[in-house]
């Protein structure tokens, strides 16, 4: 009984494993690009990914090979690993933190395989280059646009991502330091998890606390399109601007509808896209910068369509 | 009387069976498919990728077999994650971290256990409060940063090697030949099936129950410890999210290794060889390259289709 069982079970593995396995016998010839990357459940590395396998479509003759951490660190570890023994030619990773990213850089190191690093920095280990969004840039443009907005003085609120995650964190440094240097206090800071409900709760919060905020600064979109529906349904929007960061397509619609005031656009796809370029210099043994920047911009009402490249908003 | 026993024990040797069956399959597959999954490297690699999920397991299994369960046992692990990690920053002493590591697992076990035998909390309740308790803890202790590069002595722990075999296996395989020991041999064993069997009877007939219960979750919070101090070596930084999820992983093993959610049928075995396949199919499932949101469809199905499979084997024997 048992046994009839567990090998119909074991065929269900070998049907499923053969369904959804585009099994890899890669040609002698053809450069193998791996990816792993920390969260696919995000958009923004959702277009990264899509920027390289692209990308490599374009060029031709590359297999890309994409790995989702799942924001665990020791499973990315894991996944850098299983690449190694796959021997890929190149190794692109989009860490989860740069000191357990340095570790998979290290083990890919003893491999001999060369390894670039998009968007989140390593602490150690040897890489080609790193690919990056200027995020400290990111949030210095906001913060200039918020001081610019509020005429340079009054009360500000800072709602942060997830703590402990590294880009969001330099987009509210960068937009703190603005802060200072007009000496605009910022009067409430909070995580909300990167979270639009959570946006909203602790906006609704803050504005509780400080009825007679001016602006508040979200290290992402969904949380800033949250705090909005605070700000509504307090009746502040003349009061309060309401500025995010990332410019996912629901931002830019808000901004085009005069929700959010501004958002800050990273080029996810375009990253992605330079990831792949750049490996194939490393294999043709060229020298790469230390540092490649992807530029940021500030998406404003006055810009926004640009943004939206046609895309209609309800 | 004699014959029942051994029907007894024939039928655990076919309970186990089953998933070994299913690993050796799935090796058998993998290989077919891809040449890399059979060489040693990768084997090697498998194992320790396994080691740290398979220690919180045999944890869990001590749990499960009372009829409990510990849902604490990733947060556990992330929050003496980053205790152990300060400590070996400001003392430099690699045996201070890991005894501080050690100690943190058992004592918050412990206060599990305590919730569990003399406050009388289900043990879904006290755990799931222990979950959000130790996670919001580490974030506490940390403000969300990670504290991070150790001494290579304590490194060691996590990316050094014996001979050709790494630590984390090391250390993993002397886990479970002790818990196989502890279960199979010694009284303590006995009395963890006997509670999970029935827990009335075995209080009935004066054996302190609540000892038990307070020891297992105690087991259970150490072994996080130990999987803290090996994750914290192998990725060489204590981060207050680390261990997200394992506790569904390390139950998730336990389950897939054929031991009964309801206690007191299971073999430590049996959650080795349910890490594995777990492990296996991960590894298995990268090295083929399956779309990443497929994995996890996958590896739900498994879990699906084990307990199918065990729980159709009971009924074939007529329960």
């Amino acid at each position: 009984m048992r046994g009839k069982f567990m090998s119909k079970f074991v065929w269900f593995v070998v049907a499923a494993l053969l369904l959804f396995g585009a099994v890899a016998f890669a040609a002698e010839n053809k450069v193998v690009i791996g990816y792993s990357v920390q969260d696919l459940g995000n958009q923004y590395w959702q277009m990264v990914a899509q920027g390289i396998k692209d990308r490599a479509a374009e060029i031709g003759n590359i297999d890309v090979i994409v790995l989702d951490a799942r924001t665990d660190p020791a499973k990315q570890l894991a996944q850098v690993e299983d690449l190694i023994q796959q021997k890929v030619d190149v190794i692109l990773l989009s860490p989860w933190d740069p000191d357990p990213g340095g570790s998979c850089v290290e083990a890919a190191n003893e491999a001999g395989i060369p390894v670039i690093v998009l968007d989140v920095g390593v602490n150690s280990g040897k890489i080609e280059t790193f690919i990056v969004s200027d995020n400290l840039k990111g949030g210095e443009m906001a913060g200039e646009f918020i001081a610019e907005k509020i005429g340079y003085k009054g009360k500000v609120a800072h709602i942060q991502c997830q703590l402990g995650y590294v880009i969001p964190a330099l987009r509210g440094e960068g937009f703190t330091k603005v802060m200072q240097k007009y000496g605009i206090e910022i009067v409430a800071k909070q995580p909300a998890d990167s979270q639009r409900a959570k946006g909203m709760t602790v906006m609704e919060n803050f504005i509780q606390a400080h009825p007679d905020l001016n602006a508040v600064f979200c290290e992402n979109d969904e949380m800033a399109l949250g705090a909005l529906e605070a700000v509504k349904a307090a009746g502040l929007e003349d009061q309060i601007i309401v500025v995010g960061f990332d410019a996912i397509p629901d931002a830019l619609c808000s901004i085009k509808n005069g929700g959010l005031a501004a958002t800050v656009a990273q080029q996810p796809y375009e990253m992605g896209r330079m990831g792949v370029d750049y490996a194939l210099k490393v294999l043709q043994g060229e020298k790469l910068p230390e540092v490649v920047y992807v530029p940021v911009a500030l998406v404003t009402p006055e810009n926004v369509d640009e943004f939206l490249g046609g895309r209609p908003c309800e | 009387m004699k014959s029942l026993n051994n029907q007894k024990s024939t039928l655990n040797v076919l309970r186990g069976l089953g998933s070994v069956i299913g690993l050796v399959g799935l090796c058998v597959i993998l290989s077919i498919i891809t040449p890399t999954f059979y060489k040693g490297s990768n084997i090697l690699n498998i194992l320790r990728q396994v080691s740290d999920i398979s220690i919180l397991a045999a944890g869990e299994t001590f749990v499960i077999l009372t009829g409990g369960i510990d849902l604490s046992v990733g947060s556990v692990l992330g929050f003496c994650g980053v205790i152990l990690a300060s400590v070996l920053k400001t003392t430099g002493s690699t045996l201070m971290g890991i005894l501080v590591g050690l100690g943190l697992g058992s004592l918050l076990g412990f206060t599990n256990g305590m919730l569990v035998s003399k406050g009388g909390l289900p043990p879904f309740c006290a755990t799931l409060g222990m979950m959000a308790v130790a996670r919001g803890l580490a974030f506490v202790y940390t403000q969300g940063r990670p504290i991070s590069s150790f001494e290579k002595s304590f490194r060691f722990l996590g990316t050094g090697y014996l001979g050709f075999i790494p630590m984390p296996v090391i250390i993993a395989f002397l886990v479970y030949l002790l818990v196989f020991i502890i279960l199979k041999q010694t009284v303590f064993g006995r009395y963890v099936y006997s509670i999970g069997s029935n827990e009335t009877a075995t209080r009935l007939s004066g054996i302190k129950t609540d000892y038990y219960k307070t020891m297992v979750y105690t087991i259970s919070g150490f072994m996080a410890g130990l999987g803290a101090v090996i994750l914290t070596a192998r990725i060489n930084s204590g981060h207050p999210l680390a261990g997200q999820n394992y506790e569904l992983d390390a139950i998730a093993a336990v389950v897939i290794g054929g031991t009964s959610l309801s206690g007191g049928e299971g073999s430590i075995l049996g959650t080795l060889v349910g890490a594995l396949i777990m492990g296996v199919i991960r590894n298995g499932l990268n090295l083929i390259n399956v779309d990443p949101f497929w994995q996890q469809v996958v590896i739900g199905i498994v879990i699906i289709a084990a307990v199918l499979a065990d729980s159709r084997a009971k009924m074939g024997r007529g329960r």
